[in-house]
């Protein structure tokens, strides 16, 4: 009747459901990041489609900074103690 | 306008002084136990900027100058490894304090099997990698004061080269002071990591303070700042493709692997938590520090007279427009990098030199006697001491003879390029459970082999053999071999072409090596700690056998962990085992947790060689593992076999208490027959007795006396016929029967039983089908006679019908034939029909002559040896009684 203690869960609650998707963005978090960053590559060297240092400057460093407060939130909220730790 | 050298000379001393006293101080609470913030993440995430070296400080600019934004790659390799530090960091994190990991080497020595070929090659490459990283924060130091003199009266001669020399040696003293205060490698360097913190503030500072001067105090704007970027020869996106991948996976990859990085990334990480808090504060600090780089680099090229260094802009532009303070806080900026990174990257050197080279060495020639009588701590320390002097005289020695590289970031590339060959072996060694020691060397040694040909060794140019004529040709010749176009690729910027050609062969000798070998079991065991660690982060493998005494490990480990240290830790295993005093069970749980605790100080391989020494030279048992597991299987499978007897065991007892109840039930039936037997006998005996008595009177008549000897003489042989029967029955069952097998015709057998068993027209009407009973078969006739005759006449005898009718039906059922025989009488009762086989299992209601109830039973063991049955076949109108027999009969009873 009980079940094996060994074996996890097939189905979470929904505070730890919310966990594992939220671990699940921060290992998406940097993929993410590294599309936006290699997007200045479609940028051709010279033709209409080229940019300017400066222009290339402000998309990098926005591309930045919207990456740091990505981890900043994930962070913020993986922080948060939880009842039932268990990796993965 | 000008600034005497000996103040900037003066300031830098304060400054230095000023470190050793945070330094002095954050060590002095740590001590006191109030190193709680300390520990905060913040400081976590400020030690991590030892990544941003003097390189970056000066550096960046001249890049950004010459390349444009290419310098950010440099930046964002290290952003997107740490934001996705949930893949990577966190797994080494746990790993560097589940193991007591003391250094880069360590980790990878550890990994595969404790091997300490492994430290010794990665330690190598590392020395090999850092020096000339060393050497060029020399320079930029040497550089930042030489621009300083160039502006200033004239009046002091810089000489360079002692420059460099005093501040080699006062890092060098610095880091000896603080970086070996604990032996503990694995301990937190509480006044180092302070001080690197506060130098982070200061070199970020510096940089913004620059920055926000050159943007706002020199071009006058944000808007005019954008313009002079747009003016100046950087203004046009113009990054390769292949660089700007190359060089982001090669800074994110070195970000891991660089000794310092390592060192302030897992080894002084004092809680897991903090590295979720530098996920984000970390790039924060990356992007601000690399904000201004381009501004400063733009308004540098347009201000600042052509043929000037832009790697020292950063110095120059305040000192040119004449913002002193600035100039010397910017200075301060700069000799923070350098001074943290030197410091940081000594330690790490030193940690893994004492510990993978010299360590080894000294035991090896020691014996074992030296790992309890001598001075192990002291030999530990004055190693680590010494190879921190080392580490920085091979930097000053490089920086000497290099005679002072022209572009900074050249070298860092090179430099970065080198220690990145250990990736394949971290990554493979932490996620890949297939890796081995075989696959890790061959892949370090294949990767470093191409780095120094394609990379480093051609930077020294000719003097390393590397001249022209090798460049162009190749090596012997052949051109596929060109250093810089190897396979004849050629076009490719060097470092990506190097960083291209040793990561794929360094990663196929990686993979191919683990593939085709096979892992010893310490290198399993590892294996699975390493990349399962969150599923188990508890032990490696343990000592068996030979049972050391604890006063000996005492005696060691107080040389290396301290003696009060080494008390505690004893006293509190003797305690959590329940004993009193200072001197534990040697237990392998506590082998193993002494194991780990040395080391932190002296690394994994030393640790476990210096108790495999004293714990009687066979290390780690593996195969005293196996055996373990051998034996415990053994036990496993024995008390399953007991399970099974046991079980069998119940089966036997339940089979004798079976065997018990029908030895009961037979003895009971012995009885019924004995009694039935003499009740049998007694009946026809009284009446003889009665009669003869009867005889013996004289006044009887001859009708009388012929008819009394009548009956005594019926008696007497109904007596015999009743012992016939007996004996038949007897010599029946006990299967001491003799078969006289013969062939015979059923029709002939049928007619002779007929007129045997008395059937006669009057008596019985026989109704036959004698074409089906001609045929031949072989069996006993006599016997099969006996059964016949015993039906028919028990026919004759009981068939209560007003004319009796006995219908004999003949079937052929492939290998045998049955014989039925029915009368129309009125049967078998339902109840009586399990029984009339029985002995004595007369129909009681009956006239029950001349018959003891023996004649069935005869038959049915009759026909059990003829190797057929007999049956009483219900639901025929009367009694009916079925033969089957084999057509050929097997000797049954043989």
């Amino acid at each position: 009747m009980d079940d094996d203690p060994k074996l996890p869960p097939v189905f979470l609650e929904r505070a730890s459901y919310r966990r594992r998707r939220l671990r699940d963005a921060a290992r998406l978090w940097p993929v993410f990041g590294v599309i936006l960053i290699l997007f200045p590559l479609l940028w051709g060297q010279s033709g209409e489609n080229a940019r300017t240092t400066s222009g290339a400057l402000a998309y990098i460093f926005g591309v930045w900074g919207v990456l740091i407060c990505g981890a900043l939130i994930l962070a913020r909220v993986l922080a948060r103690p939880e009842k039932e730790e268990r990796d993965q | 306008m000008t600034l005497g050298f000996n103040i900037l000379v003066a300031t830098a001393l304060a400054y230095v002084a000023f470190l050793f006293f945070v330094a002095f101080v954050a060590e002095r609470r740590a001590a006191d136990g109030q190193s709680r913030w300390l520990r905060s993440p913040y400081i976590y995430t400020l030690s991590l900027s030892v990544y941003c070296t003097a390189w970056t400080f000066y550096g960046a600019v001249g890049y950004a100058a010459r390349s444009g934004l290419e310098y950010v790659t440099i930046y964002l390799g290290p952003t997107i490894v740490i934001i996705g530090w949930w893949w990577v960091l966190r797994k080494l994190v746990r790993i560097g304090r589940a193991q007591r990991v003391t250094s880069i080497a360590d980790l990878i020595s550890s990994r595969f099997g404790k091997s300490n070929t492994l430290g010794v090659l990665v330690t190598l490459l590392a020395v090999i990698g850092t020096t000339p990283y060393i050497a060029l924060q020399l320079q930029s130091v040497t550089l930042s004061f030489a621009a300083f003199a160039s502006v200033g009266d004239g009046t002091a001669e810089v000489d360079l080269n002692s420059t460099a020399l005093w501040v080699a040696a006062g890092l060098a003293l610095f880091t000896i002071v603080f970086g070996t205060r604990n032996l503990d490698a694995n301990e937190r360097h509480h006044g180092v990591v302070m001080a690197i913190a506060v130098e982070a503030v200061v070199k970020l500072f510096a940089l913004v303070a620059v920055g926000i001067f050159v943007v706002w105090g020199v071009a006058g704007g944000i808007s005019e700042t954008v313009a002079a970027i747009d003016q100046s020869k950087i203004a046009a996106w113009q990054v390769p493709t292949s660089k700007w991948i190359g060089l982001t996976f090669l800074s994110a990859a070195a970000f891991l692997c660089l000794p310092r990085m390592f060192q302030v990334l897992v080894v002084e990480n004092a809680d897991e938590a903090h590295v979720s808090t530098a996920s984000w504060a970390f790039p924060l600090y990356l992007l601000l520090i690399s904000l201004f780089v381009v501004p400063i680099a733009a308004i540098g090229l347009s201000i600042m007279p052509a043929g000037s260094n832009p790697d020292l802009f950063v110095l120059t532009i305040p000192l040119s427009q004449g913002q002193n303070s600035l100039a010397v806080l910017s200075f301060l900026g700069g000799f923070s990098s350098a001074t943290s990174m030197v410091i940081v990257a000594a330690i790490a050197l030193s940690t893994m030199v004492s510990n993978h080279i010299v360590m080894p060495i000294w035991l090896s020639s020691q014996g074992s006697s030296a790992v309890v009588s001598g001075d192990v701590r002291y030999v530990l320390i004055i190693a680590r001491r010494v190879s921190i002097g080392a580490v920085l005289l091979l930097g000053y020695l490089y920086y000497r003879l290099s005679g002072g590289g022209s572009a900074l970031a050249a070298i860092g590339l090179i430099s970065f390029t080198g220690v990145v060959q250990v990736l394949p072996a971290l990554m493979g060694g932490v996620f890949w459970r297939g890796a081995t020691r075989v696959g890790a060397i061959s892949g370090l040694v294949v990767g470093f082999a191409v780095w120094a040909y394609t990379l480093f060794l051609p930077s020294f140019g000719a003097s390393a053999g590397f001249g022209p004529d090798l460049m162009a040709n190749g090596l012997l010749g052949w051109s596929w071999l060109r250093p810089q176009a190897l396979m004849s690729i050629s076009g490719l910027d060097p470092v990506i072409h190097a960083l291209l050609w040793s990561m794929i062969l360094n990663t196929v000798a990686f993979i191919v090596g683990s593939i085709s070998s096979f892992p010893t079991p310490t290198e399993r065991l590892q294996g699975a700690q390493f990349v399962n660690v969150f599923d188990h982060s508890t032990r490696a493998g343990g000592f068996t056998g030979g049972a050391p005494e604890a006063e000996d490990l005492l005696v060691m480990s107080q040389r290396i962990l301290g003696g009060r240290d080494a008390q505690n830790f004893f006293h509190a295993a003797a305690r959590k085992q329940g004993k009193d005093g200072y001197l534990p069970e040697i237990t392998p749980d506590f082998l193993f947790s002494l194991e780990r605790q040395l080391g932190g100080s002296v690394g994994a391989a030393t640790a476990h060689a210096m108790i495999g020494q004293i714990v009687g030279g066979n290390a780690v048992s593996v195969h005293d593992l196996m055996a373990v597991a051998d034996e415990t299987a053994q036990m496993m499978e024995y008390s399953s076999r007991l399970e099974a007897q046991s079980v069998e065991l119940t089966r036997t007892a339940s089979q004798l208490r079976d065997a018990n109840e029908k030895l009961t039930a037979l003895s009971v039936q012995k009885d019924a027959f004995l009694s039935q037997i003499s009740h049998e006998l007694r009946t026809p005996m009284t009446s003889i007795r009665a009669f003869s008595e009867i005889l013996r009177e004289t006044d009887l008549s001859t009708d009388e006396k012929e008819k009394y000897t009548g009956i005594i003489h019926a008696e007497a042989q109904r007596l015999t016929r009743l012992l016939d029967d007996l004996l038949d029955l007897g010599v029946l069952e006990n299967g001491k029967v003799n078969l006289n097998v013969q062939s015979a015709n059923l029709e002939n057998v049928l007619d002779h039983a007929l007129s045997a068993a008395g059937a006669d027209r009057d008596v019985l009407i026989i109704k036959r089908n004698r074409t089906k009973e001609d045929f031949p078969f072989v069996t006993d006739i006599d016997r099969l006679s006996q059964v016949i005759i015993n039906i028919v006449s028990n026919t004759v005898k009981y068939c209560d019908a007003d004319r009796p009718e006995l219908r004999i039906a003949v079937h052929h059922m492939g290998q045998s034939v049955s014989i039925d025989f029915i009368d129309n009488g009125t049967g078998i009762p339902k109840t009586q029909q399990d029984v009339i086989f029985e002995k004595f299992s007369r129909l009681s209601d009956h006239k029950s002559a001349g018959s003891a109830g023996l004649g069935l039973a005869i038959c049915r063991e009759i026909m059990l040896k003829l190797g057929g049955t007999i049956r009483y076949l219900p639901g025929q109108g009367g009694a009916a009684f079925r033969l089957v027999l084999p057509i050929e009969h097997a000797l049954v009873a043989q």
